[in-house]
């Protein structure tokens, strides 16, 4: 179940919520020191099934990415921001529409049933 | 650069800037500096779509080109500066500003209203219509009428009255002649505009000659005519004709026509051979041209000239044409009055709807040349064609305007030879459009881009996509009507899927029918509206959440800074004061801004995720039930107090509202249904803008479908009347469902009738008389839906699982700390980006 690879040793792991926070083939928000990262769960998903996006949506300027709807598009898993409607790739946070747009995105892991996000 | 001329364009109307794109775009700069002088202070704009002035666009936008065309080096825009004289000896004109020398010049004037010389006519009672700043004293003048009248009844005047209307007044025509627009319609074709034009609450003077005007008892003038007739009024618009602009040419001495103009020869030269006239200034064999196909010509024709290129003389010009005046379609075509000798005509003529259409052949029978429409203009593109390229006429000639249970007989576009012109404005021709998508062209915008086709007039939309449509698929481009890259089916064929096969999950759909395993924010939401149509489960069970869309999946309006609304169900628009006030309650206690909505609720803002479950506890605890003014579903059913109350009301118009509401909550449908049940013919409740209107009768109902508001407004169309209660739910059964089994998404009902082949009359014969055997099926279906229908609020609060996704953040109990509100007019509302630097002062106020 855990697929972000530990790169290195110095990589630190924080714990943000439990995995029943999750709710499948959707998403939910963490706080996080003050950030705010999206979470999005794809049990169904052929290689990675957790990702962590900034839920800031830089178009609208409001913290609502969490609550967009994921899909597809040609092959890329993406979230459709919810107010103007851009996609951005769950793997890097590559906006599709703009080429100049990239939300952070974390490394994330589950571990024994606690979602973890890596640090640096 | 000195050997470069110098090209002058008098005018910038829209002849005159046609010309200078054209002289442009064939390369004129490379021989000439090109000054265009216009007496109007702002560039060319779109003089035939002048009223929608006063509908809503602002003179920008009927600007004709964007500004940089006269920024182009080498061509210079002198605006609001009128030509005051032209020296031929010196080759100069001579304006405000000084004098600047031409080697070549081209007249385009254009026209003024003609006002014939009346006692007592000015200020408010000598109006005129022909400027956007005529149009501004128009406005003026009618803020404090109630009454307009236009004095003359042909295409301009009758335009002048639309503009009457849409400005709230109570509109007038007064015409000489003894019908409406005398030129282009015989006499059957000018009754039957009147009566139409009468329905729709204009009035119409026909034979009157003004003769003087006076102070009015009622109104402001009193405008006199023969036999102590007379007519009072607010305002007076004169359209009685134009006349050519053509005092320069006078001035210089060039050859004026018997009716005016500067008369020009094939090349649109005057006698100066430097001195060229295009437009309506310009009088070739006698005639002059009001219309902006004939004057695009003369300016093709000009540019292609003054390049050096060859151009096609001007020989005359087709005055066919098509409008919608007062939203009547009228239609005339080459010689409508069959003067030519040996014409025959087909007449067809229905009192009922006021509709009249005449076809004019030629005396061998064997060619159109002629024909007149009034009520219906469908038959014009068609008519048209067989006239511009003598198509052989078919072997019954009255089928081309008879009415067919099939619509108006089309030809279709395969036939019409590569010479046809489809746009007359540009002169594009089949051919023209042909060799544009045989360049690559695979896209209608680009197509209009390119060829030019549908950018003038736009009288030719509908031949140029069925032309485009044609020659794709004869290329064999298929159109591809795919969902999405997910489903290569329509949303429609989906839905047959669904119900077929008793698909009741977006996985099972997908696994079936479809590609990949995610699907996306496209498909995900159209099957699961298809679904809740169909079904109508839950949704916020587990395996539906995931295809809501953000507001479903909340059931709450998303906001711009990423609060929700809430706006519970108000049937009817009826509340207790009890329930009001806990509405207020709510409000206050969680800080909403609170507003009525236009379907007489009230819209709560501002509450941030968290906050939902617990308001809708306390508003559920109430009884109140969830609006969903977030879904693609009923929304609301807006009514008048009718017979309860209402003096005048003659049907219980607010419980037949609640009846149709609490029988249609919770319906998903392609797009959103708005309802609305008006207790009397004053119809206050406005059905007549919703997807569904009913209007009470002394005997019962009457039914009116399809109408909308918003952006692209439309009137409901009259479906079926008198009704009984159950009769009436019976249709509307059969329509939502009928609608929702056939539209495609996100299409309101309005354009989903729009696009339905057969129209209206098809629509009858399915629902009224059951034409294809539906009609139980779809009450059924109906039925299932109100059957299983429960408050979606009410079913997630009462499951803590569902609950589990209504927080701001899983792992922390804080609100979001980047949503800040100010205090604006007593209530908060959300802060702009440029307020973001005065937060700590707002926190500090408040």
């Amino acid at each position: 179940m855990s697929q972000a690879n530990p790169q290195r040793n110095l990589t630190t792991w924080k714990g943000v919520c439990s995995e029943t926070d999750l709710v499948s083939n959707s998403g939910v928000v963490v706080w996080l020191d003050g950030a705010q990262v999206a979470l999005f769960y794809l049990p169904g998903a052929q290689d990675q099934t957790l990702f962590a996006i900034d839920n800031h949506d830089p178009e609208s300027g409001a913290n609502v990415i969490g609550r967009g709807l994921i899909g597809s598009i040609k092959g890329d898993l993406v979230v459709a921001a919810p107010i103007y409607k851009q996609h951005y790739r769950l793997e890097d946070g590559q906006c599709l529409e703009a080429p100049d747009q990239r939300l952070r995105v974390w490394p994330v892991r589950l571990n024994a049933g606690v979602v973890e996000l890596a640090l640096d | 650069m000195n050997h470069l001329k110098t090209l002058i364009v008098v005018g910038n109307g829209m002849v005159g800037h046609h010309c200078v794109a054209q002289l442009i775009e064939r390369g004129a700069l490379d021989h000439y500096r090109l000054h265009v002088f216009s007496e109007e202070p702002m560039r060319a704009y779109d003089r035939v779509h002048l009223s929608e002035y006063f509908t809503g666009r602002d003179a920008e936008s009927l600007a004709l080109s964007d500004a940089s065309l006269y920024q182009t080096p080498g061509v210079t825009l002198h605006l609001g500066v009128p030509v005051l004289e032209i020296d031929r000896a010196r080759c100069e004109v001579i304006t405000a500003d000084g004098c600047v020398a031409y080697d070549k010049l081209v007249l385009a004037t254009g026209s003024y209203p003609f006002v014939p010389p009346i006692e007592g006519a000015e200020g408010d009672s000598r109006l005129v219509y022909r400027t956007l700043e005529d149009l501004d004293a128009i406005r003026k003048a009618a803020a404090n009428a109630r009454r307009g009248v236009v004095v003359g009844g042909g295409l301009l005047g009758l335009e002048a009255a639309n503009a009457l209307k849409s400005l709230g007044l109570e509109a007038h025509v007064v015409e000489f002649a003894p019908r409406l627009m005398p030129v282009q319609l015989d006499d059957f074709g000018g009754l039957a505009l009147k009566a139409q034009i009468e329905r729709l609450g204009v009035g119409v003077h026909l034979s009157r000659a003004t003769q003087s005007i006076s102070a009015g008892e009622q109104y402001r003038y009193r405008m006199n005519f023969a036999n102590d007739e007379f007519l009072e009024t607010d305002l007076i618009v004169f359209s009685a004709g134009i006349r050519a602009q053509d005092a320069l040419a006078r001035q210089a001495g060039l050859d004026i026509g018997p009716r005016g103009g500067v008369v020009i020869n094939d090349e649109c030269l005057s006698i100066d051979p430097n001195i060229y006239a295009i437009g309506e200034c310009a009088s070739w064999n006698g005639s002059l041209f009001g219309l902006v196909a004939p004057g695009y010509q003369m300016a093709r024709g000009v540019a292609a000239l003054l390049c050096a290129q060859t151009a096609e003389p001007f020989v005359g010009a087709d005055m066919s044409t098509k409008l919608k005046l007062l939203g009547v379609d009228v239609g005339s075509i080459g010689d409508a009055h069959a003067h030519t000798p040996g014409a025959r005509s087909y007449q067809f003529i229905d009192e009922a709807s006021a509709s009249y259409r005449r076809l004019v052949v030629d005396a061998s029978g064997k060619h159109v040349i002629g024909a007149v429409l009034v009520g219906d203009n469908s038959y014009y593109d068609t008519l048209l064609q067989y006239m511009q390229n003598s198509i052989a006429l078919p072997s019954e000639p009255a089928s081309l305007i008879l009415p067919s249970s099939n619509g108006a007989p089309t030809l279709g576009p395969g036939a019409l030879p590569e010479s046809a012109t489809v746009c007359s404005c540009h002169n594009v021709t089949k051919g023209a459009i042909c060799s544009a998508i045989d360049g690559g062209c695979s896209d209608l915008g680009l197509l209009k881009a390119q060829t030019k086709a549908c950018t003038g007039c736009g009288g030719c939309a509908g031949l140029l996509k069925q032309v485009f449509e044609h020659e794709l698929i004869a290329r064999g481009v298929s159109v591809d009507k795919s969902l999405c890259e997910h489903f290569a089916y329509t949303r429609q064929e989906l839905y047959a899927l669904v119900r077929v096969e008793g698909i009741l999950t977006f996985d099972e759909l997908l696994a079936k029918h479809g590609r990949g395993h995610t699907g996306c924010d496209v498909c995900k939401p159209a099957v699961g509206s298809i679904l809740a149509s169909c079904w109508n489960q839950p949704i916020m069970d587990a395996s539906l959440v995931p295809l809501q869309d953000t507001n479903d999946t909340f059931m709450a309006n998303m906001q711009k800074n990423g609060t929700y609304s809430v706006v519970p169900r108000i049937p009817g628009g009826e509340i207790t004061a009890d329930k009001l006030i806990v509405i207020g309650e709510v409000a206050k206690k969680y800080d909403l801004y609170t507003k009525i909505t236009g379907g007489q609720r009230i819209d709560l803002f501002g509450a941030q995720l968290h906050e939902l479950p617990d308001i809708w506890s306390e508003l559920i605890a109430a009884g109140f039930e969830t609006g969903h003014a977030y879904g693609k579903s009923t929304r609301t059913v807006k009514s008048c107090v009718g017979s309860t109350w209402c003096r005048y009301g003659v049907q219980d118009s607010v419980k037949m509202a609640l009846l149709i509401e609490d029988r249609y909550k919770g319906l998903r449908s392609p797009h959103k249904l708005k309802f609305a049940v008006s207790g009397c013919t004053r119809e206050c409740a406005e059905a007549q803008s919703k997807d569904v209107g009913v209007i009470a009768t002394e005997k019962g109902w009457n039914l009116y479908i399809a109408g909308n508001g918003g952006m692209r407004p439309r009137h409901a169309e009259l479906f079926a009347t008198d009704l009984d209660d159950a009769t009436l739910i019976r249709y509307i059964d059969r329509f939502l469902m009928f609608y929702i089994r056939t539209a495609d998404k996100l299409q309101r009902t309005s354009v989903w009738r729009e696009s339905l082949e057969g129209g209206l009359d098809f629509l009858k014969d399915v629902i009224l008389h059951d034409s294809l055997g539906l009609g139980a099926e779809l009450e059924a279906q109906m039925q299932l839906v109100v059957d299983r229908y429960e408050c979606e609020w009410a079913n997630a609060l009462a499951d803590p699982e569902k609950l589990k996704r209504f927080r701001t953040f899983v792992n922390d109990k804080r609100p979001d700390p980047d949503i800040h509100f100010v205090q604006e007019r007593g209530q908060r509302r959300p802060i702009m980006a440029a307020e973001l630097n005065l937060i700590p002062v707002t926190e500090e106020i408040a």
